[in-house]
């Protein structure tokens, strides 16, 4: 109370410089969150919805305040709902997905981190051109690759399986891996390489023993990276496989456009939630990870 | 114990000659400095005796063995770095042990290397602490006992101390000094600082532009320069070069200089030049402890002091000797003094020059001509 009392009958410049300060305060965070509202908008209706029961929805309208709850969708979505003949729901397609990024992601980023070890650590003549060559993949949009993958599925006979899928994505994934690995390789020093090849170690050792022990920041980064991109990929997946083998993200799209009667929007809601979950796993687990490791820089 | 041949090395990078012939040799147990200023090729000459850096030409042999196109691994040698290039995600004695791993040397031999190179190192406890863990100092430590467990044949040190502050690399020197005493390990040591390589070698190559300049012990590179590269590198403060003539004063030979205002001071020289440049124009060659303040006296016991007086331009005192900066001519040499009677800015010194120290270059070939009977 003194203090207050001080601060008014002394500095009245500094009182209405405080009160403004905080109107700009109020107005910006105000601003701030009338745009976040926005942005998150969609996401609570498709919640909502999630948990709304359907007469209503269709009564009411899509966007509206709940005044309704059930539980019936998620289920629903998830074993029992019927898609193009079967009545199986989501699961399938969600375990194909899973079956589908994981080992994409490991052998993407596997052979991202052993070619950024090589372009970084190892080079020879030319080695900055394959660079080049292989960084082209990143800016290179998939849609060019489809008629492509297209024959090379069909020789292998691997369209309409989650395995062709897998190579599809193992491949695209390389660009990328390899340009944040490499890029984070270049910064561990040439001298520990030196030394280890004058400790007798070769190649896969140094790999093994000093450059992958170097690299979890890289490596939480490539695996987040490639694990939500190959999860939400989607045009591949519906181009090259259909039914059964579909991954979620094709399967979401199939649910939307194949009902017969009316819309199941409340269906439709919690499966899109379910295809949405473990991504937003994984980010919420391993985002603080991934600014760090973006912004960081190697070793010291 | 080993020895360490090289002739004829040459290195190119595409077009760019790197190396021009470098012929070294390391007896056993020796320590050979290479020194040198930045970009005279030393470093990549030990890489290439390490097997890290391709030979162009010329051989490299270890215990006469020739080594061109052996790994590095299979060299039996081993390297300190600069940077310590310890593995940063290892303990001090994994990082000593993985280069035993690595040869698959026995779990119970690796405990007793790690025993006998941490005990003579006194890095004891620090071995289970990571390199970010441990202090300059004890990183190189760490990084030297890396290179002993191992007992290889060639120890390589590439700029060791130079990552360290100056009390610290002084200190360092010494351990390493007493370490060589004691281990008598052939060493290769690369340095850019002219007193680690006085100190510690009992030979020193002097490189410049990619060839050795002079290959000799410290106190003859020192006091015998082969040239005014080599004579201006070593020591600090730098040999004073003062261009002159040769003459001769009563019949005895002499270096005439130019002093300010035409005068021209003779330096009679103590012992005769072996050979005269066509024009008879020489580079003396003084070292700043070669300068005093002159005093009849000195002359009596002194041989070969010459004097002349020269105007005090600079003083700097360093606590245990002063460093005047003196003007001769048009050119300003420096001189090192006790401080009880060293010079004093403004005055004019009557300078002694201790000429029986003296070196003479031509100017031409900037080679040293040697004095006295041949």
């Amino acid at each position: 109370m003194v203090d207050a009392t001080y601060d008014i009958a002394l500095d009245p410049l500094a009182r209405s410089a405080s009160l403004r300060y905080a109107a700009g305060r109020i107005a910006i965070y105000s601003f701030l969150g009338f745009f976040a509202l926005i942005y998150l908008l969609p996401l609570f209706v498709v919640v909502a919805n999630s948990f709304r029961e359907l007469p209503e929805i269709t009564r009411n309208g899509l966007i509206a305040l709940p005044h309704s709850f059930s539980l019936k969708a998620w289920p629903q979505a998830w074993a029992h709902y019927c898609v193009a003949g079967t009545c199986e729901g989501i699961k399938r397609n969600f375990y194909n997905s899973l079956i589908m990024t994981i080992p994409a992601t490991i052998a993407s980023t596997l052979l991202g981190a052993i070619n950024g070890y090589v372009l970084s650590k190892w080079r020879f003549p030319g080695s900055e051109t394959l660079f080049v060559c292989i960084l082209l993949g990143v800016f290179m949009p998939g849609q060019v690759a489809l008629l492509p993958w297209a024959y090379i599925l069909g020789n292998l006979r691997l369209s309409d399986s989650v395995y062709g899928l897998i190579l599809v994505h193992v491949i695209q994934g390389i660009s990328f891996t390899t340009l944040f690995c490499r890029n984070y390789y270049v910064n561990i020093p040439d001298d520990l390489i030196k030394a280890a090849r004058i400790d007798g170690a070769g190649f896969w050792r140094i790999f093994a023993k000093i450059i992958l022990p170097l690299s979890p920041p890289i490596l939480i980064v490539t695996v987040i990276w490639q694990f939500t991109g190959i999860w939400n990929e989607f045009l591949f997946g519906l181009v090259f496989t259909g039914g059964t083998q579909q991954p979620i993200t094709a399967a979401l799209v199939a649910l939307a456009t194949s009902q017969m009667n009316a819309h199941p929007y409340d269906v439709a809601s919690s499966a899109v939630l379910i295809g949405a979950i473990p991504p937003l796993l994984i980010y919420l687990f391993g985002g603080k990870y991934f600014v760090r490791g973006l912004t960081q820089g190697a070793i010291k | 114990m080993a020895t360490l041949t090289i002739s004829g090395l040459h290195k190119r990078f595409g077009t760019v000659e790197v190396l021009k012939g470098i012929d070294l040799e390391a007896r056993t147990g020796e320590f050979v400095a290479l020194v040198g200023p930045s970009g005279c090729g030393k470093s990549t000459l030990l890489a290439m005796i390490a097997g890290l850096e391709s030979v162009s030409e010329g051989e490299i042999r270890i215990d006469g063995r020739l080594v061109n196109s052996v790994a590095p691994k299979d060299r039996d040698i081993a390297m300190v770095f600069q940077s310590y290039a310890l593995y940063p995600t290892m303990t001090a004695r994994q990082n000593m042990t993985f280069g035993m791993e690595s040869r698959g040397v026995p779990k119970a031999e690796q405990e007793a290397a790690i025993k006998r190179v941490a005990a003579l190192l006194q890095i004891e406890p620090l071995l289970n602490r990571k390199p970010g863990q441990l202090s300059g100092g004890q990183r190189q430590r760490v990084a030297m006992g890396r290179a002993l467990v191992r007992d290889p044949k060639l120890f390589l040190f590439d700029e060791p101390l130079s990552n360290l502050d100056a009390k610290l690399r002084v200190d360092m020197r010494t351990e390493i000094k007493k370490l060589h005493l004691r281990v008598g390990k052939t060493t290769i040591y690369v340095t850019h600082d002219q007193i680690e390589a006085m100190t510690l070698a009992s030979r020193i190559a002097v490189m410049h532009q990619g060839s050795i300049q002079q290959f000799d012990e410290p106190q003859v590179v020192y006091d015998h320069p082969a040239n005014i590269f080599v004579a201006g590198f070593m020591g600090s403060p730098s040999m004073n070069f003062i261009p002159g003539e040769l003459t001769k004063v009563d019949g005895h030979p002499a270096v005439a200089i130019a002093l300010a205002g035409g005068e021209t001071a003779m330096l009679p020289l103590q012992q005769p030049p072996q050979s005269r440049p066509a024009n008879g124009k020489v580079v003396l060659g003084v070292r700043p402890e070669h300068l005093f303040r002159y005093d009849p006296n000195l002359k009596s016991q002194k041989a070969g002091l010459a004097m002349l007086t020269a105007p005090v331009e600079v003083v700097e005192p360093t606590g245990a000797e002063t460093h005047a900066v003196l003007k001769v001519g048009e050119r300003e040499i420096v001189g090192r003094f006790d401080p009880d009677g060293a010079p004093r800015l403004g005055e004019l010194l009557p300078l002694g020059i201790d000429m029986a120290h003296a070196c003479l270059f031509d100017p031409d070939t900037q080679a040293l001509i040697r004095q006295g009977s041949a």
